[in-house]
């Protein structure tokens, strides 16, 4: 009975997770999708507690050690989430990731242990090898088969180097978007990577085979080295607007290795939740590449931000810029039909969008089409722009995507661009050579004036020049966004 | 051969579950307005953190004199945690600036 309200509410749970995801991809049932979800994981978490038994019938123990862990995990972990600024989201879905990346190394590490006493004490007592025999039906792993064992030994490795990869991976995510760490390329990175790999799979099979005569301990903990280095260089050089593409691919290594662990304890809650994620996250990494026109090889073995200074555009091709001062912006826009405003990652980094959302109902007052024009990449993470903007009230509608408003820069008297770059840089389009050719890009040229605020001249996340802020209808608006919004608005208001 | 032919039967089951949670997960994913890509990725960032419960196997099964694997238990159990709680925290605290934007209206 108790088994089967356990199994019960594993299928709760693995609903709970289908019906959530499928919400979530919807705006308006998206909040309750994700409570649905989070319900069914409390359910499964509880029933797992209370309900588990292994194949000999006993319950598990150590429950002031379990709830513990739970009860730090809860207020830890909700402490951070609440804390948080909605500019470092990214880094938090990183970081939350990479926690259970290195979750499912550790599973993995004692299940190791676990298999390698069982089998230098094998058991001599015929009766309970036929009871595992039997009991492994129910749970595979009890088995003691000759090829069931190989197997299990494998899921413990894959489980070991997918989410060992995806733990120090992210913390390097979350590095780099925390502005702890900056893009670094050793030479011949590529090849040092595939080498890697290579070494991986020559360890798993050495591992499962023995035919290195090394004890497989040794080899064990080599190969958590070596997937441990794999993900600190697979995600250093990567760089720039590909960010948001390697944490969604992170995301969906970690459901992969949460679905081993579902292989190794035969649970099905595990299995589906996990291949839910792998398979979802990789979708969504598609999607995220697609939408910069590029490929996930691409992104991977490209590395954005380092090789990009030889073949972008350097700086004196460009010539002379235009600043514009903030009275003359102010009358500039208080005077147009139609001003649409490009935020990026800068707008995000000042905290400026309740500033932003400010001046443009002062320019709706003033007569003045206010739209936003929302790139798919702008920002660190797609939709980030969504977020941060309807944090500030900016109502829904006012968000345009980029194919909706393209073809009406030609009707825009001014393009408002806050601390965005590499989504308005024509090089996407014109220059084959650059890092960023293809991408879809905003038309901002297409506007009769474009202002252009940014902290410095300083080349974007991708490293390269941006010929727009060369062009003569462009004009520079040097400053913090904030402080920027801040002035131009006293600016309007006084006028 | 044989080996592979006693695998699939033995675990005909968790193949099915496997290949079928695949294909549900690319169709149930399909078409995402990109303003909920981040909302999204974070969720089911949450969902992975389901490995808390093999976290939680490891450390019920702990034999109290192993204290390696109660140490390694009780960290495991603690990061599946995180995963899990600040995953749909965060996922929450993003969704709820847009329905809070939907009262208004």
């Amino acid at each position: 009975m108790q088994h089967f309200i356990l199994l019960l509410s594993y299928l709760i749970g693995s609903i709970s997770f289908i019906i959530g995801l499928k919400m979530l991809s919807h705006p308006d049932t998206a909040r309750k999708g994700n409570l649905y979800a989070a319900v069914g994981m409390t359910i499964a978490i509880l029933a797992t507690i209370f309900l588990y038994t292994d194949e000999n019938g006993n319950h598990l123990g150590n429950y002031l050690w379990i709830f513990g862990g739970l009860i730090i995990g809860t207020v830890v972990g909700t402490m951070i989430a609440k804390k948080v600024q909605m500019t470092a989201m990214p880094q938090m879905v990183s970081l939350f990731n990479g926690m259970g990346g290195a979750c499912a190394a550790i599973i993995s590490i004692v299940e190791f242990r676990h298999f390698i006493h069982k089998q230098e004490n094998p058991s001599t007592n015929l009766i309970e090898d036929a009871m595992n025999a039997i009991a492994g039906v129910l749970h595979p792993h009890a088995t003691a088969t000759h090829a069931n064992d190989k197997l299990i030994l494998l899921t413990i490795l894959l489980g070991l180097v997918i989410g060992t990869v995806s733990f120090f991976g992210s913390m390097i995510a979350f590095g780099k978007l925390n502005g702890n760490i900056n893009d670094k390329t050793l030479a011949g990175q590529q090849v040092i990577n595939i080498g890697l790999l290579l070494i991986v799979i020559v360890l798993i099979v050495a591992i499962l085979t023995g035919f290195i005569g090394i004890s497989i301990t040794a080899l064990f903990w080599t190969l958590f080295v070596i997937a441990a280095l794999y993900g600190i260089l697979f995600v250093m050089p990567i760089g720039g607007a590909d960010m948001p593409v390697v944490i969604s691919l992170l995301n969906s290594f970690t459901g992969v290795a949460a679905a081993f662990g579902g292989f190794l304890y035969s649970n099905p809650v595990m299995l589906t939740g996990g291949i839910l994620v792998g398979s979802a996250g990789t979708i969504l990494t598609m999607l995220m590449c697609k939408a910069m026109n590029r490929s996930l090889t691409n992104v991977i073995v490209g590395a954005f931000g380092g090789n990009a200074a030889a073949s972008g555009i350097s700086a004196d091709a460009g010539g002379a810029f235009k600043e514009i001062s903030l009275s003359d912006s102010a009358v500039l826009m208080a005077y147009s039909k139609k001003v649409v405003i490009v935020p990026g990652y800068g707008l995000a980094v000042a905290q400026a969008q309740h500033i932003c959302h400010e001046l443009e109902k002062l320019l709706e007052e003033k007569g003045v089409e206010v739209c936003y024009a929302i790139h798919p990449v702008a920002g660190r993470m797609p939709g980030h722009m969504n977020v941060l903007l309807a944090e500030a009230d900016v109502p829904y509608e006012k968000l345009k995507e980029m194919e909706e408003i393209n073809p009406e820069f030609a009707q825009t008297d001014v393009v408002l661009i806050l601390g965005a770059n590499d989504v308005v840089n024509p090089a996407a389009k014109t220059d084959p050579a650059s890092p960023i050719y293809g991408m879809p890009i905003l038309e901002v040229e297409n506007a009769s004036h474009v202002i252009v605020n940014k902290r410095s001249m300083k080349p974007g996340y991708a490293g390269i020049e941006n010929m727009l802020f060369f062009q003569p209808k462009t004009s520079m608006l040097f400053g913090d966004a904030k402080k920027v919004l801040q002035d131009l608005v006293s600016e309007l208001k006084s006028m | 051969m044989e080996q592979i032919i006693q695998f699939f039967s033995d675990n005909y089951n968790m193949v099915t579950i496997v290949i079928l949670s695949i294909f549900l997960g690319i169709e149930v994913i399909g078409r995402v307005p990109s303003v909920l890509h981040t909302p999204l990725m974070s969720g089911a960032n949450a969902i992975h953190g389901v490995v808390i419960i093999g976290a939680i196997i490891v450390m019920g099964q702990a034999a109290p004199d192993n204290y390696l694997a109660i140490i390694l238990g009780f960290l495991a159990v603690i990061l599946g945690t995180l995963n899990v709680v600040g995953g749909f925290v965060v996922t929450d605290r993003m969704l709820e600036m847009f329905s809070k934007k939907k009262q208004k209206k």
